[in-house]
C-alpha cells in the first residue's frame, strides 16, 4: 500500500515538533545516491541490543545517517557511539555532543530529530518511548516485549491505532515473524495441513542470563536501572522479557489470544539479593476461545536440561518449530508433511530491517507490528499475574489491571515502588497473597 | 603417579608464581610419572580423564589430499603431553560458565581467585540448542571462552591446561599412521570410531560411546569440532617450525578447529583436514558488540584439553591465559 498525503504530513509533523522545517528523505523515493534522501536514525537505548539494531539497520546498505542517541547512561552511549563510528565512519555516523542525550528525559529531543528511531530500552520504557514516537509521527523499529504491565500495554494498544491512523510503519522485534521457517511451517498450519490446532507446548527453560552488582555510591534508581533484569516495573520477569518469544508464536498459530490463564511460579535457586523480585520459573495453561489449551512453561535453573521451542498438536497431525530454524510437521501415521531447511537461513535479526528499510526507502507503509506485540506480551504478564497470585484470571480481567508499577517519578533520586529490606533483600510475589491486578 | 588431591590441597589459595613453584619441583621426576590420570573438579564430583601422549615424530599434513593446505606433508617433533581422553562436556563447563552454580554445588569455598575469575556473559540463547548437556560436549564456545574454561581449571587445580596446538592434534589423531584415519583410509569404517552426519542423527552424542583410537583417545573424530590455539594459514606448512609448530592467532578469524563433527561428511573428518572459524557462526548474536564468549550457530564445535608435560613459566601461564579478547563486531 503507498502512503498517500504521509511525505506532506510527515514534514508537517517534524516542523511543529521542532520548529524547523526537515528535507524529508521520503520527497524523491528511490534516489538513494542523493545526500537529501538520507534516511536519519536516533537510536533510544544504546546497549548491546540497540547497538546491534543500528548496525542492522547499517547493514542493509541504505543511505542511513545516525543523528542522535539517547540513553540514561552516558557510559552505555558513549561505548555504543565508538563501536558505531568504528564500524561505519563519520559518514554515517553524525552525532554531534549535543545529540548525545541521556537520562530519562533525552528520548523527546532525540525522536525529533530522526526519519526513523529504534526503542531498545528495558521495557518498561517502551510504552512512553513508543507514544512519542507515533506522536511525532516517525517510522519505528522497537524491541520486544513492549510493555511490563496492563497500564503500560493500554497504552501501546491506544499509541499502535494512532500509528495506523498516521500510516507510521512500526516492527517489533519478535523476529520469529521474520525467520522463514516460522513463516514457512505457520503458512502451511494455517492451510490446513494439520488441522485444527488443539493443544500445544511452548518453553523457554535455560540457567538464566547476566546479573550487574550494586555499585557504591548509586542511588536505588541507578541500581534498579543497570540491574534491570531482576526488576519487573523494567523487565516484567522472565515471563514477559523472554518466554514472550515463544507465547506469540502460540498466539501467532491459534490466531488470537487466550481468555484464561493459571499457573503456578516460584523463586526456587534464584533466591540472591542480587536478583531483585523476579521468580526463576513459571508454568501456566492458557486456554484460548475455542477450549484449546496451551502449556506454557519458562525457567532459569543452571544445571538442569535447557529447551526452548514450541510444538503443536492438531486434529490431523503435529508440528514442531524452534529459534535453530526446526518447522517439521507430520501427520499422526508418522509421515512427515514438512520439514524446513535448516542449513543456510537468513539472519531473522537483519531480515527484521532488511525489510522495514526496503519500505522505508520507497515511502511506503506495510508494517504495523506493534498491536500484535501487545496483546502477545499482555498474554505474558496475563501468565505472571497468574504465577503472582496463583489464581485463573480472564483476558478482560488481566487487561484491565489497575496495579501500575512504573515508578511515580523518574529521577535518579526518585524511589522505584519495591525497595530493599534492611539486608538488601527485594520483596517478592507470594501466591495466594499478592495482588497483581 | 602425580598425587593430584594433595597438591590441589596446597595449592588452592596460592598465586601463579607459588602454584607453578611447585609444579616445576613436582615434575623434577622422571617419564615413569608419565601415566593417565583422572582430574577432579575441586569442591565437586565432576571428574575427567587425561591421556598420555609420548613424545615423538609424525608427518603432518597429507600429499594425497585435495586440499591444498594440507601441504606439504612435513616431518615435525612433538614433545609429550597429556590429551583429554573425551572431548569437555557440559557437566564440567558448566560450572565454569556460571559462578551462582558453581557456589551453589560446591562443597567447599571456590576460593578468591577463582571467585574473581571474568566469565562467560550467560547466554541468552539456549547453548545446547536442545541436544542435552549429560556427557554431552559443551558447545559453541569461542576459542575465548574455551582458554578461560582452561584457566578457571588452571585457578581451580594448579594444573596448565590449554588447547592443543594444531600439531599437537594431528599428532595425537594420526597416532601412528599414515592413513587418512589412524584406521585406515575407508570412510565406511568410521561409524565404529565417530559420530558424523551419517550416523549422529544431527545431534551431539554422549562422549566416549564409540571405539577409541590406538592412543585411547575417543571422539578424536567426529562429534564436535574442537578448537585449536592456531591462527589459519594456508600457506602456513611451507614456513612452520619443524619443533612443536604453532602458528599464535593475531586476528580473529580464521582460527583452527579439527576433527570434524556431528554434522560433518565422513570423508571430511580425517586426521589431516584444517577446518576454519568463521564470522558466519555469530550471524544471529543479535548485540554489538558480539559475544567473546558464544558463538550461536555452531552448536558443532566444542575442545578438548591438554597439558603439556613440562609446564611453562609462571609468565608464560600468566601470558596465555590474560592475552585480551578481540573485539567482534
Amino acid at each position: 500500500m503507498k502512503i498517500l498525503n504521509s511525505r506532506r504530513d510527515f514534514i508537517k509533523t517534524g516542523a511543529l515538533v521542532t520548529g524547523g522545517v526537515f528535507a524529508s528523505p521520503f520527497v524523491v523515493p528511490g534516489a538513494y545516491a542523493a545526500p537529501a534522501n538520507e534516511l536519519k536514525l536516533a537510536v533510544i537505548g544504546c546497549g548491546g541490543r540497540g547497538t546491534g539494531a543500528v548496525f542492522q539497520a547499517m547493514e542493509t546498505g541504505h543511505p542511513i545517517k545516525l543523528v542522535a542517541m539517547a540513553d540514561a547512561f552516558r557510559d552505555r552511549l558513549d561505548n555504543s557511539h565508538k563501536l558505531i563510528l568504528e564500524k561505519y565512519g563519520a559518514s554515517k555516523v553524525a552525532v554531534p555532543e549535543e545529540m548525545k542525550l541521556t537520562g530519562f528525559e533525552g528520548y523527546k529531543e532525540a525522536i525529533a530529530a530522526a526519519d526513523v528511531v529504534i526503542l531498545a530500552t528495558p521495557p518498561g520504557f517502551r510504552p512512553m518511548h513508543f507514544e512519542e514516537a507515533v506522536k511525532q509521527g516517525k517510522q519505528i523499529f522497537m524491541e520486544k516485549p513492549v510493555a511490563t504491565d496492563a497500564a503500560g500495554i493500554r497504552r501501546v494498544l491506544k499509541a499502535a491505532e494512532e500509528a495506523k491512523a498516521k500510516k507510521l510503519n512500526v516492527v517489533v522485534g519478535l523476529q520469529r515473524h521474520y525467520q522463514n521457517n516460522y513463516r514457512e511451517t505457520i503458512k502451511r498450519i494455517h492451510d490446513g495441513a494439520i488441522g485444527d490446532i488443539t493443544g500445544g507446548q511452548v518453553f523457554w527453560n535455560d540457567g538464566g542470563v547476566w546479573v550487574r552488582e550494586r555499585q557504591p555510591g548509586q542511588t536505588e534508581m541507578e541500581y534498579q536501572m543497570r540491574n534491570w533484569y531482576y526488576f519487573n516495573w523494567l523487565c516484567g520477569d522472565h515471563i514477559t522479557e523472554q518466554h514472550v518469544h515463544n507465547i506469540d508464536v502460540a498466539n501467532w498459530v491459534k490466531k488470537g489470544y487466550p481468555v484464561k490463564a493459571e499457573g503456578t511460579g516460584g523463586r526456587q535457586v534464584r533466591t540472591s539479593k542480587e536478583t531483585g523480585e523476579i521468580f526463576d520459573h513459571h508454568v501456566v495453561t492458557f486456554t484460548y476461545a475455542d477450549g484449546s489449551v496451551i502449556h506454557s512453561e519458562c525457567r532459569h535453573f543452571p544445571g538442569a536440561a535447557n529447551r526452548v521451542d514450541e510444538s503443536f498438536q492438531g486434529t490431523k497431525g503435529k508440528v514442531y518449530m524452534s529459534g535453530g530454524n526446526h518447522g517439521v510437521l507430520t501427520d499422526w501415521k508418522g509421515n512427515e508433511l514438512y520439514n524446513h531447511p535448516r542449513d543456510n537461513q537468513p539472519n531473522p535479526y537483519q531480515q527484521e530491517h532488511d525489510e522495514l528499510w526496503a519500505v522505508l526507502m520507497k515511502g511506503e507503509y506495510k508494517f504495523a507490528d506493534a498491536e500484535n506485540a501487545a496483546k502477545s506480551t499482555m498474554t505474558s504478564i496475563m501468565g505472571r499475574y497468574a504465577t503472582y497470585s496463583g489464581k485463573p484470571l480472564t483476558w478482560d480481567e488481566a487487561m484491565n489491571g489497575s496495579v501500575d508499577l512504573f515508578p511515580e517519578r523518574l529521577a535518579w533520586d526518585a524511589m522505584p515502588k519495591l525497595l530493599p529490606d534492611a539486608d538488601g533483600y527485594y520483596p517478592h510475589a507470594v501466591p495466594g497473597k499478592t495482588k497483581v491486578i | 603417579m602425580l598425587n593430584i588431591n594433595s597438591l590441589k590441597t596446597i595449592m588452592m589459595n596460592i598465586k601463579y608464581l607459588g602454584i607453578c613453584a611447585l609444579m616445576l619441583m613436582s615434575f623434577d621426576a622422571t617419564d615413569s610419572n608419565f601415566e593417565g590420570y583422572s582430574q577432579k573438579i575441586p569442591g565437586t564430583q565432576v571428574i575427567f580423564d587425561m591421556t598420555p601422549i609420548q613424545a615423538g615424530t609424525f608427518k603432518m599434513g597429507n600429499d594425497d589430499s585435495q586440499n591444498l593446505d594440507e601441504k606439504p606433508a612435513h616431518e615435525v617433533k612433538i614433545d609429550a603431553f597429556w590429551m583429554g581422553t573425551h572431548e569437555v562436556t557440559w557437566d564440567a563447563f558448566e560450572l565454569f560458565l556460571d559462578k551462582n552454580y558453581e557456589l551453589a554445588i560446591s562443597e567447599e569455598p571456590i576460593g578468591e581467585r577463582v571467585d574473581g575469575l571474568s566469565r562467560p556473559s550467560l547466554p541468552y540463547l539456549d547453548m545446547t540448542f536442545g541436544m542435552g548437556k549429560e556427557e554431552k560436549p559443551a558447545i559453541g564456545m569461542t576459542q575465548y571462552g574455551a582458554i578461560q574454561y582452561c584457566h578457571w581449571l588452571f585457578l581451580k587445580t594448579g594444573i596448565f591446561y590449554r588447547l592443543p596446538t594444531e600439531a599437537e592434534w594431528e599428532y595425537a589423531a594420526k597416532a601412528g599412521s599414515n592413513t587418512m584415519y589412524f584406521f585406515g583410509d575407508d570412510p565406511k569404517a568410521l561409524g565404529d570410531y565417530a559420530w558424523t552426519a551419517e550416523n549422529s542423527n544431527e545431534s551431539t552424542q554422549k562422549v566416549g560411546a564409540k571405539k577409541p583410537s590406538p592412543w585411547g583417545l575417543y571422539d578424536i573424530y567426529g562429534n564436535v569440532l574442537e578448537w585449536t590455539y592456531d591462527q589459519y594459514d594456508i600457506d602456513f606448512y611451507k614456513r612452520s617450525a619443524k619443533e612443536n609448530p604453532v602458528n599464535p592467532a593475531e586476528k580473529l578469524y580464521p582460527r583452527v578447529v579439527r576433527g570434524g563433527s556431528f554434522a560433518s561428511s565422513p570423508a571430511e573428518a580425517t586426521s589431516a583436514k584444517r577446518f576454519l572459524s568463521s564470522p558466519d557462526w555469530k550471524r544471529m548474536d543479535p548485540q554489538i558488540p558480539k559475544s567473546q564468549w558464544w558463538f550461536p550457530e555452531a552448536p558443532f564445535l566444542g575442545l578438548r584439553l591438554v597439558r603439556p608435560w613440562i609446564p611453562p613459566s609462571p609468565e608464560e601461564i600468566n601470558a596465555y591465559y590474560t592475552k585480551s579478547p578481540i573485539t567482534d563486531y
